[in-house]
């Protein structure tokens, strides 16, 4: 399986993460997932037929808060490490074309 | 040409959950605060921050699917949906693919030949809701508040059965009755708190076969949503016609120009990469959650309206306005309960209060008299404290601001008039101001005791009452 | 005895004794960073007022009578991804450089409330991704006991520290092995807790459903009382447990007899340094000298764990990190070009390689198409991975093994090829994937003269268990010696030699106010320094007498 890694493939992994790979990061990014991914492949020799995916290890369940408002006004806390603040509100480039 | 092909809808429907906080946080959801006064780490995805289920979202969640006659899972779990933007702060929402709380259930709506028609739906999930982006236009940047982040959402999705705008409009509408009903959410399009997406493909006419569906963004209120449709059918068909394929593709509409748009974008590969969130609990969800649930259910529609007529003996237009509201339903019963006057509650609410709301345009939801003040004024009116006229006075002034009307009437000094020494003093005031008028009833003119009636009601600002006012009036002019 | 010498206990007994402020216990220990941490680099932030401060408080504290435990006064040191209010917080990432948290994790106010006093923060390997604290962006942290070599990682920072005597003790985080195997390669004990003993809440998350909290100490008793202090059911952790049985110092007896210990053949295969062979054996011998049951067994599917451990690590990972995007906080890019120029330059310019590599992986194995033969089938394999676990402790109270492969490797050895980085976790993954607590300590050392670990893992909740038989057998042991050299044992050796009946010799060289040596020393540490330092630490130590 570890054949799949293309050129194509490194680049869509990049949109998905949002990293700029440079020319040389993508080669070296193709070579290390095949290398891991050959290496990952290898729980494919397990039969895990019928076996439950298990995402959590212990059946903890049903963990819930009541609907009681908790928080106060923290904004100048939470706007403390923007790197970027207007109005009480975080900056970002423009998003609508 | 559009008779041969059929449009095939589904609706994927957001509502938001009326808690107190948001879905993983203390936060308030109250509307209207300044920007990111209601943030906390969690909401604004801070590292090291981890979300905790707020209880009464799961409630509600279960409450909406036993009304819509889904299946409740009862081993539920939360996925995260990964998508890089800033109005979602962790840059994953969480929400439920693999296992969603409701599943399987469907509402029945009326078609406009007066049939009945059953719509699917597929499931329904919870999430959270994004925050809220403004453009400047001036910096060239948008500003983020995530006040509106993490705040509970309902997702419930339909199955491609709708064929029309008006059955679309027929669905929603009976969405936002049951979801008001259970008191899950205001629903209301505008404010955003009900929002539809509209899901809609074509094909030929009796062809089995599902077109290529596109999703559309952006519908604001039941009249965008037609537009849309019509517009989104028209150019599904078009493209067809002219032997172009219809892209699989959301489009956002634009209400004021009547047309829709791709939104697409090149640096977004719609890949969201779901997996179960590893730091949220499974639900699970047992017999006695769902039983203690189910008990809470209130009365619907239906059964509200047969028993208003067993009960109440009111005629079925009465019935069909006051159960459109949860909120004017009981209004109706409580004020009902006080007085022991059905008909003349329901006068109020048919009369004054439908007349207010379309002035005012005020939603059923938001009236804010008290059904006890509305009591009092129909006993004061009953007890001839106040006249009918000043009655509707008072009334608008509760409609304003829920005043009470005893109280009100007291300081205003609107109590009727019943002493007879003042009110044969204002007669003989306007028996001598209009002795034409006098003269004519006296030649057998009875309409002109009519005008003469108004006259004193007038001087008295409203506060006599009009039979008296009517009978000193005739004995005077016979004088 | 320097106080940078003692244990937890010993120190917090001479406080609350009397004999010793929280305030010149702190300061103390402030000065032995000043002197020391520019060999190691241990922190990537002290907080020199703030300590003092704290120290002011826990000492009028522990006067008026409130204070009573056995960290009160303590000095310890915090992994630089556990977030501390109003202190930089970095996870060693150029990404969160200036990062300065609003809250404090669970586990360092639970710390805190304990009476401890939070030093400063340690250096680790970027967002904990490595095994070797070399991919930190605040330079490599170096073994104490030979400054050639990692300190292992990814809580390299805080192993160090302790084993540098640059605080008392420390937390670490452990999502493969960060507390373990670094705690073995610097001759410290640490433990991974059971998943969910310790909240982690404001633990910037690296794989959440593998993350534990732990301590990092010189002996098992300190190790017990913090992990009694840091433990407690948090509701701002949804997978916090609620636990009755935290009160670990009471497990710490002599007492081994019948108890089960089966050693995995697998964890003795293919790719095991002798000298760690031989110190791991021999250490399995002593506990069944004091009258445990020690047998050899099959584990089975060891070699599945760390293809099952990456996939689902870096899975999460790729996710959790998702939110460092220049917008809320962290690193931006000064050169974008709109939005997805600034996501991709900030991210690609605030993250380290390995963190991009983890990041990339995580996205691909979660992509579509990709989804079910990869993090499914990793999901499916940690579930037989803990019913293997399940059938092993059936038959077993505790199990033991080495903690590593080998001992700490040679700076830049590693990073060269980072599968076989990967593969030296083998003994310590499988832990994390099936919830279990276990816990390292020194069992001896290599030809080379650095530490090797042994590792318990027990049964989930059987803490006490571990802690039994890591008292048990680190009372057998004796003392270890520190990475000092031979003149410079811990409080605990002392006790260990004391018991054994022989007394150790007296150090040669000048000793430091902090009782370390820093010249003269028979210890693998070179004395000149200044070559790759830049400073003279020997002229700037040697003058204070002890």
């Amino acid at each position: 399986m570890a054949n799949i890694i293309s050129d194509e493939t490194i680049a869509y992994v990049g949109v998905l993460a949002q990293l700029e790979l440079s020319e040389e990061e993508r080669e070296q990014a193709r070579s290390d997932m095949s290398r891991m991914l050959a290496y990952i492949d290898k729980m494919g020799e397990l039969d895990t037929t019928g076996v439950e995916p298990m995402s959590h290890v212990f059946p903890v369940q049903n963990v819930f808060r009541e609907d009681v408002v908790t928080n106060e006004d923290m904004r100048e806390q939470i706007l403390l490490n923007a790197p970027e603040e207007r109005d009480g509100m975080f900056v970002a480039p423009r998003t609508f074309e | 040409m559009s008779k041969q092909y059929e449009t095939v809808i589904g609706l994927e429907v957001h509502v938001e959950l009326a808690t107190k906080t948001k879905i993983f946080c203390g936060c308030s959801t109250a509307f209207g605060a300044a920007p990111n006064t209601q943030t906390c780490p969690v909401c604004t995805g801070m590292p090291g921050s981890l979300p905790v289920l707020n209880r009464q979202v799961l409630e509600y969640a279960i409450a909406v699917g036993l009304a819509t006659n889904c299946d409740i899972t009862r081993y539920a779990k939360f996925d995260r949906k990964n998508y890089f933007y800033p109005d979602n702060p962790q840059n994953y929402q969480i929400s439920q693919l693999y296992l969603p709380i409701c599943r399987n259930g469907g509402v029945e709506i009326e078609t406009e030949e007066g049939g009945r028609k059953m719509v699917g739906i597929h499931e329904i999930h919870m999430e959270e809701d994004a925050g809220k982006l403004l453009h400047d236009a001036w910096e060239d940047c948008s500003l983020v508040d995530y006040n509106r982040s993490g705040v509970p959402l309902i997702e419930i999705v339909s199955e491609p059965d709708m064929r029309s705008a008006e059955e679309v409009i027929a669905y929603l509408e009976k969405l936002r009755l049951l979801i008001q009903y259970l008191g899950a959410s205001d629903c209301k399009l505008q404010e955003g708190s009900m929002r539809a997406d509209v899901n809609l493909s074509v094909r030929k006419a009796g062809t089995e076969q599902f077109g290529t569906r596109t999703e559309m963004k952006n519908l604001n209120s039941f009249k965008a949503i037609s537009r849309a449709i019509a517009g989104e059918t028209e150019r599904q068909i078009d493209l067809i016609e002219s032997g172009e394929k219809v892209v699989q593709e959301t489009r956002r509409w634009d209400d004021v120009k009547g047309e829709s748009y791709a939104m697409r974008s090149k640096e977004d590969a719609q890949d969201y990469r779901y997996f179960p969130d590893p730091d949220l609990t499974p639900v699970v969800v047992s017999d006695e959650m769902l039983q203690k649930i189910r008990a809470a259910q209130p009365e619907f529609r239906n059964e509200k309206m047969r028993r208003y007529r067993e009960e109440f003996r009111l005629p079925d237009y009465d019935i069909e306005i006051i159960t459109e509201s949860r909120h004017m339903a009981d209004l109706f019963e409580a004020a009902t309960a006080i007085c022991g006057q059905p008909k003349k509650v329901s006068n109020w609410l048919m009369g004054e209060t439908l007349r207010l709301m379309k002035e005012k345009e005020t939603d059923a939801q938001d009236l804010c008299f008290s059904p006890e003040h509305l009591a009092k004024l129909i006993r004061l009116t009953d007890e001839k404290v106040i006249t009918g006229a000043v009655a509707k006075e008072v009334f608008e002034v509760m409609f304003a601001e829920n005043v009470d009307p005893e109280r009100y009437v007291e300081e205003k000094g609107l109590k009727s008039v019943n002493d007879e020494g003042a009110l044969q003093k204002t007669v003989a005031e306007v028996i001598a101001a209009n002795p034409q008028s006098v003269e004519d009833y006296r030649n057998g003119k009875e309409k002109a005791i009519g005008f003469l009636v108004g006259q004193t009601m007038k001087a008295m600002k409203g506060k006599a009452d009009p039979a008296a006012v009517n009978r000193i009036l005739k004995e005077a002019c016979r004088k | 005895m320097g106080i940078a010498d003692m244990t937890a206990v010993e120190l917090s007994a001479a406080v609350r004794a009397g004999q010793i402020t929280a305030v010149q216990a702190v300061e103390e220990i402030l000065t032995c960073i000043e002197e020391r941490d520019a060999l190691y680099n241990c922190y990537v932030t002290v907080d020199r007022e703030g300590a003092l401060a704290q120290a002011k408080e826990v000492q009028a504290k522990i006067e008026a009578g409130h204070l009573t435990g056995p960290l009160a006064g303590v000095p310890v040191a915090v992994k630089d991804n556990l977030c501390t209010k109003g202190l930089r917080t970095t996870c060693a990432s150029r990404m969160l450089g200036n990062f300065v948290p609003t809250y404090t994790a669970e586990a360092v106010t639970n710390l805190r409330k304990a009476g401890a006093v939070i030093l400063g923060k340690t250096n680790m390997d970027e967002f904990a991704m490595g095994s070797t604290t070399e991919t930190s962006a605040y330079g490599v942290t170096r073994n104490p006991w030979n400054r050639e070599h990692v300190p292992g990682g990814s809580s390299g920072g805080s192993a160090a520290a302790v084993a540098a005597g640059e605080c008392i003790c420390a937390l670490g985080s452990d999502t493969g092995g960060s507390i373990r195997q670094p705690a073995a390669f610097c001759g410290t004990v640490g433990m991974k807790p059971t998943y969910g003993t310790v909240s982690r809440y404001g633990l910037i998350a690296y794989g959440s459903s593998l993350d534990q909290i732990g301590p990092l100490t010189k002996d098992v008793r300190d190790c017990a009382a913090v992990l009694e202090a840091i433990a407690s059911h948090d509701v701002k952790d949804s997978t916090s447990l609620q636990r009755q049985d935290t009160d670990f110092m009471s497990a710490l007896t002599e007492d081994v007899q019948g108890m089960r210990i089966g050693i995995p053949d697998d964890y003795l295969g293919e790719g095991l340094d002798e000298d760690v062979r031989a110190a791991v054996l021999k250490a399995a011998e002593e506990l069944a000298g004091r009258g445990a049951v020690v047998e050899r067994f099959d584990l089975s599917l060891v070699e599945y764990a760390i293809p099952a451990y990456y996939t689902i690590a870096a899975a999460e990972a790729s996710s959790n990190l998702e939110r460092f995007d220049g917008i809320k906080y962290g690193y931006r890019t000064g050169n974008d070009a709109g939005l997805h120029s600034m996501y991709r330059k900030s991210r690609a310019e605030g993250f380290g390689e390995e963190v991009k590599r983890r990041i990339m992986l995580g996205s691909f194995v979660l992509s579509s198409g990709y989804y079910d033969a990869y993090y499914l089938k990793a999901l499916q394999v940690k579930a037989l991975i803990k019913k293997a676990f399940d059938e092993a402790f059936a038959k077993y109270d505790v199990i033991l093994g080495p903690v590593a492969p080998t001992t700490a490797p040679k700076l830049g050895e590693s990073l060269a090829d980072p599968l076989k980085m990967y593969l030296g976790d083998i003994y310590t993954i499988a832990v994390n994937l099936a919830g279990l607590p276990g816990i390292s300590l020194p069992c001896g050392k290599d030809r080379k003269g650095l530490p090797i670990g042994l590792q318990l893992i027990g049964d989930c909740f059987q803490e006490k268990k571990l802690i039994r038989a890591a008292y048990t057998y680190e009372r057998s042991r004796g003392p270890f010696g520190t990475a000092g050299g031979a003149g410079h044992g811990t409080a605990a050796d002392e006790r260990a030699q004391a018991d054994a009946g022989s007394f150790r010799t007296s150090g040669e060289g000048q000793v430091s106010q902090c009782g370390m040596l820093w010249q003269g020393g028979k210890s693998g540490r070179p004395v000149s320094e200044q070559s790759t330092e830049g400073t003279d630490r020997t002229n700037r130590t040697g003058g204070i007498p002890s």
